[in-house]
């Protein structure tokens, strides 16, 4: 697929789009499996709405909305049987394209000899079916992070070279979502193979849907859909016009990077730190974090190890291991570590922001941190005049 | 290709002691070579089963012209390697990370100061400066460790004196020893520095690196003119694990060595 496609290269029903019903969403879904993708799209299970391999378009949450607070999660019925008016979910698309486990290679001791054999796992190729605006560009920074470098990751690399992405805007955003802050949605960026606005009114339930690639364009061909009427284009638009109205939180205004290497020794650390559990949570459902950890195993015999890659989390003691310690003891300086790299190192290292606004690390903090919060109480800080001299 | 490539095998082609608890080890490859290291990069070396630990380079040509690393039995990884005898087979990938700087120090006095096996990826500055004469200045070679006991290449040291001005102090004297007690840093004040000619190269535990530099910067050396190599926790080598952060900087990718200019705030921040 490509990413860098310019939608106005497309015929008038890319750019204006096509409207389906919920029978295209069907087809959709039967002509993605037809062509060999493996789908993972959003469905309810556990009481919550998780991201899982769909057989059929009948997975969808239809009906199903979420209600997000600090620390909250919780489904409800929906009346109106919208498919993704609910906000993010635990898990984001990393966990199909940087999973959380990994077999590198493995290592054989074969009459002295040291025999050393990649891993030969042939990944999915993957369609992602309701990928959020916000999700769309926490794809694009682990882009940049795993691939954007000196170095490949080829795990990462080969999942995501084959991923469709189709994204549908959001137009139903939760208490704890600031992506309007973070300049990542709810409209759409570039990236998408296919994007889609869902509609329901008294017109019917309907998606307007348009290209964004090439495999895009030719996937929208096969599906049944008529032109866009001008009337769902502009309700589609209002909804999400509307959505940016909309949102549960906000940053504070301010240069978040400048904020964070000028606040390191603001006493509010103290204040998160005695709150925070070090749990790793936050870490965990954060569609950008990217860290990991390599485990070696042996087997009984000793003959076979392996190479294993597993996630890790700045808030995990182990994670700065020196020989004489960790050099972040203390949990103020672990939640200091993931904040000032989430919103401000991550410029540093990788040209953009870490953090889309999708709000997962406020809903699933068990304690109910909220970044906003923290970023808030950081930049009254700076201009309250207690900073003089260390806020330089 | 979405396969991550293993370490290429690699056999210990020879190991001898530097103290009671390091050793050298001398590498050759068993089949492809790894591309050349330059001084200060660093390699990820495998002990079969147990892990994987980055360990920069100590020399760059050894007795049998290979690859030389020097190891301190702290972790499970390191004692494994400490432990290893020729013959033994390893899993090595590299090189990794920024090197020293040493084109910036072309025409200009090298000042070498080391504490501890922060030697260890300096041998190679000072080798690649004897190498040289006529493309550096003066030399200084500055040492310090915990006892007499401690000091690695102790023999090698001898020998850089006379093209270069050698001290070596220790933190606690044993009987017999005659040369220099306490810190490195009082070293410093027995040299008549160029400040503005010189270029210094340091490496030892961060305090000892942070006081060191300090000290330089006391004497008139610009910041950028002292280059330290750091350490952290390191996985991967390639900028994705995340583990080697100081602050803005990957240290794998963006060091391990860096300008002091570069850091020298951040070594102040405790815990970062």
């Amino acid at each position: 697929m490509s990413t860098d496609v310019d939608a106005n290269a497309f015929p008038s029903a890319a750019t204006d789009g096509l409207v389906m019903g919920k029978d295209g969403m069907a087809a959709l879904v039967d002509v993605l499996i037809g062509r060999g993708f493996t789908v993972i799209g959003p469905t309810v299970r556990d009481s919550a709405i998780v991201l899982a391999e769909l057989r059929s378009a009948d997975e969808l949450p239809y009906g199903w909305g979420v209600e997000l607070e600090a620390g909250r999660y919780r489904l409800r019925e929906r009346s109106d049987g919208a498919a993704f008016a609910n906000a993010a979910g635990p898990q984001s698309w990393k966990s199909f394209l940087h999973p959380a486990r990994v077999r590198e290679w493995s290592a054989d001791r074969v009459e002295g000899e040291l025999v050393l054999t990649a891993d030969q796992a042939v990944p999915s190729r993957y369609a992602f079916l309701g990928v959020r605006p916000c999700d769309l560009r926490a794809i694009a920074i682990q882009d940049r992070v795993l691939t954007g470098g000196a170095y490949r990751d080829p795990v990462y690399a080969g999942r995501r070279s084959g991923a469709l992405l189709i994204v549908v805007e959001c137009t139903e955003p939760g208490a704890t979502c600031f992506c309007v802050s973070m300049g990542t949605g709810p409209a759409a960026g570039p990236g998408y193979d296919l994007v889609m606005t869902e509609v329901v009114d008294e017109d019917g339930h309907r998606f307007w849907i348009r290209g964004g690639s090439q495999e895009g364009a030719e996937i929208l061909a096969e599906l049944p859909a008529r032109p866009a009427d001008p009337e769902t284009r502009e309700t589609a638009r209002a909804g999400v016009t509307a959505a940016a109205d909309r949102m549960g939180r906000t940053m504070p205004e301010a240069d978040l990077r400048e904020l964070m290497a000028g606040t390191l020794d603001a006493p509010r650390w103290d204040d998160v730190a005695g709150r925070c559990l070090t749990c790793g949570n936050c870490t965990m459902v954060c569609p950008t974090c990217f860290c990991t950890t390599t485990e070696d195993v042996t087997d009984l015999t000793g003959d076979h190890a392996e190479r294993w890659r597993l996630w890790d989390s700045c808030f995990d003691l182990d994670f700065s291991h020196l020989h004489g310690g960790p050099v972040r003891a203390s949990s103020r300086s672990r939640y200091r570590q993931w904040m000032t790299h989430k919103l401000g190192t991550w410029h540093d290292q990788f040209g953009s922001s870490g953090c889309v606004g999708c709000g997962r690390c406020i809903v699933w903090c068990p304690v109910g941190i909220d970044i906003t919060e923290e970023a808030a109480a950081l930049h009254d800080w700076t201009r309250s005049g207690t900073s003089d001299g260390a806020a330089s | 290709m979405s396969t991550v490539a293993p370490p290429l095998p690699y056999r210990v082609a020879d190991t001898w002691a530097e103290t009671a608890d390091t050793r050298s080890i001398e590498l050759a490859p068993v089949g492809r070579e790894l591309p050349s290291f330059a001084p200060g990069q660093f390699a990820m070396i495998y002990a079969f089963g147990v892990g994987e630990v980055p360990i920069s380079a100590s020399a760059l040509r050894g007795r049998h012209g290979g690859l030389v690393h020097t190891v301190r039995a702290v972790g499970a990884v390191s004692t494994a390697l400490y432990r290893m005898r020729p013959g033994d087979a390893l899993g090595l990938s590299g090189p990794y990370g920024t090197g020293w700087d040493l084109d910036a120090a072309v025409g200009h006095d090298v000042l070498v100061i080391a504490g501890g096996i922060g030697l260890a990826p300096l041998r190679p500055v000072v080798q690649a400066v004897l190498d040289r004469p006529a493309a550096y200045g003066r030399l200084a070679v500055l040492v310090g460790a915990r006892t007499p006991a401690d000091v690695v290449y102790r023999d090698e040291i001898e020998s850089w004196r006379g093209p270069a001005r050698v001290e070596v102090t220790v933190d606690r004297p044993a009987p017999g020893w005659h040369g220099a007690v306490g810190v490195v840093t009082t070293l410093l004040d027995r040299l008549d520095l160029r400040p503005e000619r010189t270029c210094a190269f340091v490496c030892g535990p961060e305090v000892m690196m942070r006081h060191t530099a300090r000290a330089l910067l006391a004497r008139g050396l610009a910041p950028q003119r002292v280059q330290v190599s750091l350490e952290r926790n390191m996985h991967c080598a390639t900028g994705h694990c995340g583990h080697c952060q100081l602050g803005p900087l990957l240290l794998c990718r963006d060091g391990p060595v860096v300008g002091y200019d570069r850091v020298a705030q951040l070594l102040l921040v405790r815990e970062l």
